[in-house]
């Protein structure tokens, strides 16, 4: 557990963008809190939460790619395929605000910035690209890993570039911006294919044993469907009503 | 580590600092650090200041200071970046043992050590005075949101789950004489992540519907005495207030 796992410090950026970046932060988690109180049922209620210890475990995993540039997996994708893209961030940022309070990874004053970064952009483009490459793609255990594969890669690269974003508008030291993003990004395209072959792993073995419990594979269930699955599934899972 | 309610992070100590209810200490740990970083760099005096309220604070914690320096190391990756500023920032350059160094990139530097050091061991306080589930409790008092204290509730527990089963399968694997561990037995890792996720997923959720009969409705049993008194909010509020003072007599001086 003595990872050195680390997000945004203190310090990193400066106060203004910080409170811009959390009043953001709190705005858009607020939205989904909102949204996802539709979708937390008796079913998802224990997938969130066990997600999140997922992602809590796995980004303890700390890829030391360059000499002093060292990221992590975020894990965005792999919520937003198993509980959807609200509680997905809610997972992720959850994760972000235990391992701060309770592991002092990450500054206090820089939450906002990274539960924008890993919570709501790396979520928020891997939801993008599953729900658009799940109608191409078929809707198979290896369909799905390997959607969970590309969005992962996308997702992470995308999350890094917001921290560029956000050193660019307010970083406390002036750096030539152009090498920031590319180590940046060259950095977390490693640890996006990484990732995304964890992810695509669990999501293609759920998918293969429990297809219920896959969030984004809902909305392709054709209706009889869920019927023939409960009464197959009775003696293993209550059979509560279908959500 | 057995009950599941300790984190590494937690030394259990009988202290002034450990009886404070929950809230009243992440409310303080939040305030001293958001001055910590509203300061501007160059009041080198402060942050020595800083450095001494955290100091009282880890001896009334009775924390000890070589537990603290050991657990600090965590944002070393920062620290890393900050030596390579000053060869890598623009601006004003000065020489110093023939090494070129940017002025603005050495302010740089000490802005981030400083800065991320006070921090890191701020919640490195915090953590180490608060169990886990004292900590969701201080968040549910703070009126965080349902669903995410909910959501923590059960990533913590999770988290226990998912070490033991992950042992108990890795135990499986080396008893029945395979232990994978080159990169062309990648396979055998994968299959292990997926079937520990399933393994997990269907004990918890058993764990889950059992509360849920027993009358879980989203929120943990409260303690009925529970809240923090007059003089718990009185006494944590000496630490910012502390800051503050020092923030201020540094800016107007």
């Amino acid at each position: 557990m003595d990872a050195q796992a680390m997000h945004i410090a203190n310090g990193i950026v400066n106060g203004t963008v910080s409170a811009i970046f959390a009043a953001f932060a709190a705005l858009a988690l607020a939205f989904c809190v909102w949204r996802a109180r539709a979708d937390l049922d008796d079913r998802l209620a224990p997938m969130a939460g066990l997600v999140a210890a997922f992602i809590f475990a796995v980004q303890m995993l700390n890829f030391q790619v360059l000499p002093g540039v060292s990221g992590h997996l975020l894990g965005g994708t792999l919520a937003v395929v198993l509980v959807g893209p609200w509680v997905g961030a809610l997972c992720v940022s959850t994760v972000l605000i235990i391992q701060c309070l309770l592991f002092a990874d990450g500054g206090l004053t820089a939450l906002g910035l990274n539960i924008t970064n890993m919570a709501i952009i790396g979520t928020a483009a891997g939801y993008l690209l599953v729900a658009g490459l799940l109608r191409v793609l078929p809707k198979t255990p290896s369909g799905l890993g390997t959607t969970a594969l590309i969005a992962s890669v996308v997702g992470v690269v995308a999350a890094s570039q917001g921290f560029v974003f956000e050193y660019w508008l307010g970083g406390t030291t002036q750096l030539s911006m152009p090498w920031v993003s590319g180590t940046m990004a060259g950095t977390h395209l490693l640890i996006g294919i990484g990732e995304g072959l964890i992810a695509a792993t669990t999501v293609a073995t759920v998918a293969r044993v429990r297809p219920d419990l896959v969030y984004a594979l809902r909305r392709f269930r054709t209706p009889p469907a869920p019927v023939a699955a409960t009464t197959a599934a009775a003696p293993a899972t209550v059979s509560g009503g279908q959500a | 580590m057995g009950a599941g309610h300790a984190h590494p992070l937690h030394l259990d100590r009988p202290s002034p600092v450990h009886a404070l209810a929950p809230e009243v200490k992440i409310l303080a740990t939040l305030l001293f650090t958001i001055v910590v970083v509203a300061t501007p760099r160059t009041e080198f005096a402060a942050f020595g200041g800083y450095a001494l309220l955290l100091a009282v604070v880890a001896v009334l914690a009775r924390v000890p200071l070589a537990w603290l320096a050991k657990r600090a190391t965590i944002e070393l990756p920062f620290v890393v970046l900050a030596v390579t500023l000053p060869f890598a920032g623009h601006g004003e350059r000065i020489t110093w043992l023939g090494l070129s160094l940017s002025v603005d990139g050495l302010y740089g530097a000490w802005n981030i050590v400083a800065k991320g050091t006070l921090g890191v061991i701020a919640s490195l306080l915090l953590a180490a005075s608060t169990t886990m589930r004292d900590l969701i409790l201080g968040l549910d008092r703070l009126r965080c949101p349902r669903v995410f204290t909910q959501i923590a509730t059960f990533m913590l527990r999770y988290l226990d789950i998912l070490a033991d089963d992950a042992r108990r399968m890795r135990i499986a694997r080396l008893s029945r004489g395979y232990d994978p561990r080159f990169l062309w037995q990648v396979k055998a890792f994968a299959v292990g992540v997926g079937a520990l996720f399933l393994r997990a997923y269907e004990r918890g959720e058993r764990v889950y519907l059992a509360m849920v009969s027993r009358g879980y409705d989203g929120r943990l049993p409260r303690p009925e005495a529970g809240g923090a008194t007059t003089t718990d909010w009185a006494a944590s509020a000496v630490l910012p207030a502390a800051a503050a003072a020092i923030a201020l007599t540094a800016v107007l001086a």
